[in-house]
């Protein structure tokens, strides 16, 4: 009886002390779903979704306080993959968020801009380059269309346009539609 | 020579009908300069090449059009000389019918040649030499256009132990590599002696497919040649078995040496390099004679009266190619490659680029439209044919079901394809359609997920900044006040206890001389329009003056009223 006892209570505190140092050791900084929900975003930081960027965001979601249907950019794609992450059901785009569009990027037009630097406060991700009465333009590339620069331009001179497809980015059609050939280009 | 190596097989691979007689009947003809050249400036893997003319200018044939940009990249050059008229958006050969920067050139019908001046690799370092064949435009021509200079790389050991030189040419119609190897073998083994003393190889295997006896003879009588002239026997011409893919890098690598390069592995990890003949004539003409890569053998073939080679300028109009070789009346589409591999054109305008080893002209009844396609009956015999030892019909399960995730599991990345799949299948699935699918949403996804980190990254350290910059502010205007609070209390000692230190009495006499100074500079300046007066202008000056002290005087009971 005593035997069986210490056997449990010296088990019991070689299991605890084991869990106790792996806590320790193997310890996770950070919440790690909120890091692969934060993955899945598309990091536009444009605050559609009602919160101040795409990781608020993705803590919202995994602390159960968001819809996971709030994003535009990500779409119904963005959707499905975070519903497959957290067990959810999917749901289509909320409307009041916003709808998707296609991917474009911001275009400033240089004749009309004052240089007052507001969109260049404005960018999430630093992609306008220009100083105090100096003309502004977007470093396209970096820019990832989320239109927050739009409402603070006091002269309307920032368009969104939708990026074109080019040899580089083209993709083949799923295979049951057929592929239409171009227009004969004129002799 | 021949006999002595020990061959080996690939796995899988069929025996379409090849369809080659018909354009190695005649020689090579070197095709007419068109009256417009349209050269497309991204033609090899890589980088777009940045523009180097602009409209206007006049061209050297060979010179630099476009200019290498990045690590992965290769040069263009105008074919011949000429004016551009444009460097604008034209149509590619690209199945996508889109549009990307060309350089149009008007051609003045001199030819005129750029100073050509043969390259001496063997004093220059071999990155200089790298450099010279990336700004020649050398890439590899068996259809993949991957930049050779990249290639010409012994790697870390610092030796090559086999390079292997790809006659195959295993694609139905395409004979561009057989008339090459018939015509120019001598050129050829130049380019490889080059390519040899690059990579350091031990020994050189030139696989041809024992369907093209001609080549094989005559690659053998130029290889014997060299062998002589270098005073040893490290280059064989092997004729391997017909069959497709066997011009495959991987394949053609296996069944010469029976190393299989496993995935994600290159072939230079095992000592072996691949490279196809006709990128070693461009090797050839790039070092040798100092000519950049301009001009290729293109077969034209297919529904056809002459089927032909020809050896036609980068740019030329496919249109032109294929009116020299009379195209049947019921001819409907054009094909860059082979019915295998091939691309469908978007229109037969579209110019012959480094890549176009072949122009097939096709019709309804040359190659009729596949049957429907049905569902698959889960037969293997797609398994069976496959040269890359994969699993296409799981791979088009994943690929048509959109679970791209899966379908790389099963190694989609390695599928080649060849098209050997879709060949037996008793389905007709058009199974490499799914995989281009598959890979094209995969690169895609790749692209913007790269995209988004680099807007995450962006967007933190934008957050950090903005809040450095506040803590920086704060600190600032804290020693701001700190000072300031300094000062007043230093002028309220200093007004508490007025100091007359002999330094600071200087400091003042110092002060009042400057303000002497500054008193008679200012009574020795006149304003110049008061001085030499006429009475009458002196009169009317005093009667202003009056009148503005009249007003003055009106004015001032309003002033003291505002107030």
């Amino acid at each position: 009886m005593l035997e069986a006892i210490l056997v449990m209570a010296l088990g019991a505190v070689v299991l605890g002390a084991a869990l106790g140092y792996a806590a320790v050791r193997f310890r996770v900084e950070g919440d790690p779903l909120v890091e692969k929900i934060d993955a899945i975003l598309p990091q536009t930081q444009c605050g559609q979704c009602g919160f101040p960027g795409c990781k608020p965001y993705a803590q919202a979601i995994a602390k159960g306080e968001a819809e996971i249907n709030q994003c535009p950019p990500g779409g119904d794609e963005g959707i499905h993959k975070l519903a497959d992450l957290l067990g959810r059901e999917f749901k289509s785009l909320s409307a009041e968020h916003g709808i998707e569009k296609p991917k474009s990027v911001a275009v400033i037009d240089e004749q009309s801009c004052i240089g007052c630097t507001l969109c260049i406060q404005a960018c999430p991700v630093d992609a306008i380059v220009g100083a105090a009465k100096q003309m502004h333009t977007i470093v396209a590339p970096l820019c990832t269309g989320c239109e927050l620069c739009l409402p603070p331009c006091p002269v309307d001179c920032i368009s969104m346009q939708p990026l074109d497809e080019s040899v580089e980015t083209w993709k083949w059609k799923y295979p049951v539609f057929k592929i239409n050939p171009a227009q004969q280009e004129e002799a | 020579m021949t006999a002595l190596q020990r061959l080996f097989k690939f796995h899988g691979g069929v025996k379409p009908a090849y369809n080659k007689e018909a354009s190695t009947g005649l020689p090579i003809a070197v095709a007419p300069t068109p009256t417009l050249l349209v050269i497309p400036l991204h033609q090899s893997i890589g980088g777009m090449p940045r523009p180097l003319v602009t409209a206007g200018e006049r061209v050297l044939k060979g010179q630099r059009i476009g200019g290498a940009d990045g690590n992965v990249s290769s040069a263009v050059h105008a074919s011949t000389s000429g004016t551009v008229i444009a460097v604008e958006m034209r149509l590619m050969p690209h199945t996508s019918g889109l549009s990307a920067l060309c350089v149009v050139i008007e051609p003045d019908g001199r030819d005129e040649w750029i100073q050509r001046q043969p390259f001496d690799f063997r004093s220059a370092t071999p990155t200089q030499t790298r450099d010279y064949l990336r700004d020649a435009g050398v890439v590899g021509l068996g259809g993949a256009v991957f930049p050779t200079y990249l290639k010409l790389n012994p790697g870390k050991q610092g030796k090559l132990d086999t390079l292997v030189l790809n006659g195959a040419e295993c694609e139905p119609f395409i004979t561009c590599d057989d008339v090459l190897m018939r015509e120019r073998a001598e050129t050829i083994l130049k380019g490889v002696a080059i390519m040899r003393e690059m990579l350091r190889a031990g020994q050189v295997l030139i696989g041809i497919e024992d369907n093209k006896p001609e080549a094989i003879a005559a690659m053998e009588i130029a290889a014997q040649a060299a062998n002589r002239a270098a005073g040893d026997s490290a280059i064989k011409v092997v004729s391997v078995p017909t069959r497709y893919p066997a011009g495959g890098a991987k394949q053609l690598i296996r069944v010469l040496t029976g190393i299989e390069v496993p995935h994600g592995k290159r072939s230079t990890d095992y000592g072996v390099q691949c490279f196809n003949v006709g990128t070693a004539h461009a090797i050839y003409e790039a070092i040798a004679l100092g000519q950049p890569l301009i001009s290729r053998i293109v077969t034209v073939a297919g529904n056809v009266g002459l089927a032909r080679n020809y050896d036609a300028l980068i740019g030329t109009p496919m249109r032109d190619l294929v009116a020299l070789c009379g195209p049947l009346p019921d001819s409907d589409r054009v094909i860059m490659g082979g019915p295998m591999m091939g691309l469908l054109m978007p229109a037969d305008s579209v110019p012959v680029v480094k890549a176009t080893n072949c122009v097939l002209v096709g019709s309804k009844q040359l190659f009729p439209p596949p049957p429907p396609e049905m569902p698959c009956i889960r037969c293997g015999e797609c398994a069976k044919a496959c040269p890359a030892e994969l699993q296409p019909f799981e791979m088009y399960w994943f690929s048509r079901a959109k679970i791209f995730g899966k379908a790389q599991e099963y190694n989609l990345f390695d599928c080649i394809e060849c098209g050997c799949c879709a060949y037996v299948c008793p389905s007709h699935i058009p199974l490499v359609d799914y995989y281009r699918f598959a890979k094209s949403e995969i690169w895609a996804r790749e692209l913007e997920k790269e995209a988004a980190d680099v807007a995450r990254e962006r967007y933190e350290f934008r957050l950090l900044r903005e809040e450095r910059e506040k803590q920086e502010k704060a600190a600032k205007l804290a020693a701001k006040t700190a000072a300031g609070r300094e000062k007043a209390a230093a002028a309220l000692a200093v007004v508490e206890k007025p100091a007359t230190t002999p330094e600071e009495d200087a400091k003042k006499a110092l002060i009042a001389a400057a303000l002497e100074r500054a008193k008679a500079q200012k009574e020795l300046v006149h304003p110049g329009n008061v001085s030499d007066l006429t009475p009458e202008q002196q009169a009317e000056v005093a009667a202003i003056e009056a009148r503005r002290a009249e007003i003055r005087e009106m004015a001032k009971p309003h002033l003291r009223q505002d107030d």
